[in-house]
């Protein structure tokens, strides 16, 4: 598990803030009577202005999360002023004209609320994490924050268990604030892995309040701190042929990737596999 | 005294049921595989017939005492007592027994073996139990599990290991044990020579004797040739220790002349042609691609004394050819000698007995030597192998990309994560999707998405942000639930708490656990239950489980008041399978 991040050349409180918007706008038409977009994002708007006045130094980066893409829609340390976060929202119009061009148009069924390209945007994060840890010793802590609702897709559970992994790896601790109704298992993963926080707030009207006490904290910080802990977190994993979330199932022994029924061939290695051994035990135990 | 050969005993003894019952007179008769006593009085109701095989042992009273007791002994715990007139009587008849116990054991040894293999005994090799004893005592989590289970009666030994075979196999062909490896240092060819008399000693210990046989093959051809036809072992040796002085002396005429008189002795003083055939056969296994060039000339068996190519004195030029085959040369002999000694131990005889030792070598090499002869494939990997040494790597398809290592995690890291939100979280997801639907086509979605958004552009941030009261709300709720993991040490979330625990109270949670896992995997394994081999089966993994139940809510009570919570936590599905396996039990019909 990952130890706490060792404290860079800048003063220890100095944080990269990567924020992940869930834009799904299906998850947000059928969450409309409890808690809309605008108020979502009037929240996030004066936490994002909070953070950047905690310290100069500073940074934020907000990526949002659509159906059919991802995209940077606010970046603090572009232009020769630290922006307010109110500039992100014409970006994100922008970026939900774009999305929504993307979109099949004879896909008007209402059959439930899809996923989001929550790996896409993960990657993207790291990505610009990568960036700023090339720029040279002197940057702030990274981490990254999902503000998430929609529920987990299968079809990514590959990608974004990858993008878990090099988070972890880069040692980058992924927050996760689950707005949706249910839990999430990717985001409580991505958290037990990396170290971060996980939480689904009880009060999303409170959503601000939330924000600024448990989220706000930068890593070094969260050494003095007692944050919130979830209960347990679902290890379950979903199967690479069919996308089903399973709890048991064949893992290859060379890759690793999961599927749920026998398989003669490794769609991902390629590796062929022996005899299964017989599955009933109890025939063998008949004396 | 009675000939061992003797197919049948016939004595007067007298039948007692026990020692001190006067017994009842009678004739015992025994043969090979039974016994029978008839006693003198036709009414009586002794009469005996037993059979060997059932009799398992037998005592008796020792020579000189008040009474001449015989005692068979027999498996079951019955046992016939017979008293004889005087003991040499006794002796006979206990001597026959004696062979006659021996007999049937092993004729009754054969005999099951060929019915049918018995059910709860397994036969085993004494190297698999072993092999089994070795990793109980390696492994102590395995070991208490052992104890607990298979000394406690709940499951049989065959069933314990049955699903730990590759544990097994993997032990037995861990480590080998380490050899010591033969002497570098050539055994001298000084002998002690007392300077007063003409006597000169040679020294001989096994591990020599085994360098000897191992370096000359011919001595060791003679040896088995000579010992024990023609002259014992002190002869050979002397023979042979006579032929190491001449050599030593380098007097090759003396060594031609003597040669010449004793036939056996010019077997130690002639060239070995078994060596010299070896080393033929050496260099024609070459490795082409390490020397092209290997031939006869490398053949250093064959080497004309000159020492490679070294120009030597002219004197030696003047001797005769006939002496050549008693010369020998150090070079030869050093290189034989350090061949043997890094082709190490080949065989693993006990080196006391010579001649054992002789002839183990002598298969050895024979063996190689069938080996070699029957090797249709020798040629053929020989030119693969030329083939591999010689590719050239920029003309090669890309190989594999090489592999990572594994990072496989204990599970035990994952343990208390798994526990208390398995069933909860399951929960969740279910309700969860059902009541997520979208009724709104994609188009509307997006719409009223950017409406929202311009809807703060226009309008701004709502003031305040949010509610007092609220905020409160939140801010108490956050605190209860942080301070209800309080005692969740440090703010590293990956901290268990399997850790803040005192480590018996671990110990003893992750053997119940494992227990529980065994059990229920041995429980499901016998379903379903179709013989009533696998009722009691059943019946006694639920009996294990319902005792492991009271012991965890022990361990619930003796941790401390503010762990509690957590600990139940933690225990609460290990109780539940017990209740399981309970229902699942009675409703197996």
């Amino acid at each position: 598990m990952s130890p706490p991040v060792p404290s860079k050349i800048l003063t220890d409180d100095v944080s990269l803030l990567m924020v992940l918007i869930d834009t799904n706008p299906h998850f947000w038409s059928s969450i409309k009577p409890h808690f809309s977009f605008s108020k979502f994002l009037s929240h996030v708007l004066a936490f994002l202005n909070s953070i950047l006045l905690l310290n100069q130094l500073n940074q934020v980066v907000v990526l949002a999360t659509g159906i059919n893409s991802c995209g940077y829609v606010f970046d603090s340390s572009s232009g020769s002023v630290s922006q307010r976060a109110e500039s992100l929202l014409p970006k994100l119009e922008e970026f939900a004209e774009n999305d929504e061009s993307l979109s099949e148009r004879d896909d008007d069924s209402g059959n439930g609320v899809g996923s989001s390209l929550l790996s896409g945007s993960l990657s993207m994060a790291l990505c610009y994490i990568q960036r700023v840890f090339r720029s040279g010793p002197l940057h702030p802590q990274p981490r990254i924050l999902c503000l998430h609702g929609s529920p987990d897709g299968p079809g990514q559970y590959v990608a974004i268990m990858n993008s878990i992994f090099s988070a972890q790896r880069s040692m980058v601790p992924i927050d996760s604030c689950v707005i949706g109704i249910q839990h999430s298992a990717f985001l409580q993963q991505a958290s037990y892995i990396t170290g971060g926080v996980y939480l689904k707030p009880q009060q999303l009207d409170g959503l601000f309040q939330y924000l600024a006490t448990v989220f706000a904290t930068d890593l070094h910080s969260r050494n003095f701190l007692r944050l919130p802990k979830p209960v347990g977190v679902d290890f379950r994993a979903s199967c690479f042929c069919h996308k089903n979330t399973i709890d048991m199932g064949f893992i290859c022994s060379v890759c690793l990737s999961i599927f749920c029924k026998h398989q003669k061939k490794c769609s991902t290695c390629g590796s062929t596999f022996g005899q299964a051994k017989t599955l009933d035990p109890s025939a063998s135990q008949q004396r | 005294m009675a000939d061992k050969q003797q197919q049948v005993v016939v004595k007067r003894a007298r039948h007692k049921s026990s020692v001190k019952d006067p017994g009842t007179p009678g004739v015992l008769k025994m043969t090979k595989d039974r016994f029978t006593f008839m006693a003198n009085d036709p009414s009586s109701p002794v009469k005996l017939n037993v059979e060997f095989r059932t009799i398992k042992g037998h005592k008796f009273t020792k020579d000189g005492t008040k009474q001449a007791l015989l005692n068979l002994t027999q498996d079951q715990g019955g046992n016939y007592i017979f008293e004889f007139e005087n003991f040499p009587d006794r002796n006979v008849c206990k001597d026959f027994v004696a062979s006659a116990i021996a007999l049937s054991g092993e004729a009754g040894r054969t005999v099951p073996e060929k019915s049918a293999v018995p059910i709860q005994d397994e036969q085993l090799s004494a190297a698999e139990m072993e092999r089994r004893i070795k990793l109980l005592q390696e492994d102590s989590d395995l070991q208490k599990l052992h104890k607990q289970f298979v000394i406690g009666g709940i499951l049989s030994e065959a069933e314990f290991w049955a699903t730990r075979k590759k544990l097994l196999e993997q032990n037995y062909s861990r480590r080998p044990k380490q050899r010591v490896a033969l002497k570098n240092d050539m055994w001298s060819t000084k002998p002690l020579a007392d300077g007063q008399s003409n006597r000169v000693t040679f020294n001989l210990t096994p591990e020599i004797i085994l360098q000897i046989f191992a370096e000359k093959p011919a001595v060791r051809q003679a040896y088995l040739n000579f010992v024990p036809n023609k002259m014992t072992e002190k002869e050979f040796w002397t023979k042979y220790s006579r032929a190491e002085y001449l050599h030593s002396t380098k007097n090759v005429i003396a060594a031609a002349a003597e040669a010449a008189e004793d036939e056996e002795l010019a077997v130690f003083l002639k060239q070995d042609d078994m060596l010299v055939n070896e080393a033929r056969k050496k260099i024609r296994q070459v490795d082409p691609t390490l020397d092209m060039e290997a031939d006869e000339g490398d053949d250093y068996m064959h080497l004309p004394i000159q020492d490679h190519g070294l120009p030597r004195n002219d004197n030696k030029d003047v001797l005769d050819s006939q002496y050549e085959p008693y010369r020998r040369s150090f070079s030869q002999h050093l290189n034989q000698h350090a061949a043997v000694v890094l082709q190490g131990r080949v065989i693993d005889v006990e080196l006391g007995d010579t001649r054992s030792v002789a002839e183990a070598l002598a298969r050895t090499k024979h063996a190689e030597l069938a080996k070699d002869a029957s090797d249709v494939y020798l040629d053929k990997e020989r030119l693969e192998r030329i083939s591999r040494m010689t590719e050239i790597e920029d003309l090669q398809a890309p190989r594999d990309p090489a592999v990572a290592p594994l990072s496989i995690k204990d599970p035990r890291d994952y343990f208390d994560s798994q526990q208390a939100n398995a069933f909860s979280t399951l929960g969740d997801t279910v309700s969860g999707a059902k009541q997520l639907k979208c009724s709104v086509s994609t188009r509307e979605a997006y719409c009223s998405l950017k409406e929202c958004i311009s809807e703060i552009k226009f309008q701004g941030l709502t003031e305040p942000t949010i509610n007092s009261e609220v905020a409160f709300k939140v801010l108490n709720g956050l605190a209860q639930n942080i301070s209800s993991n309080k005692y969740h040490l440090g703010r590293n979330p990956n901290e268990s708490i399997l850790d803040s625990l005192p480590k018996i109270t671990r110990e003893e949670l992750l053997l119940h656990w494992s227990s529980i896992q065994e059990l229920l995997k041995h429980f499901w394994s016998s379903y379903p239950i179709t013989t009533k081999y696998l009722l009691t089966k059943a019946t006694k993994l639920k009996d294990a489980m319902s005792q492991i139940y009271p012991k965890l809510q022990e361990i619930k009570e003796s941790v401390q008041s503010d762990l509690r919570h957590q600990v139940s936590l933690l225990v609460q599905p290990m109780l539940q399978s017990s209740v399981f396996m309970d229902q699942a039990f009675c409703c197996r019909l």
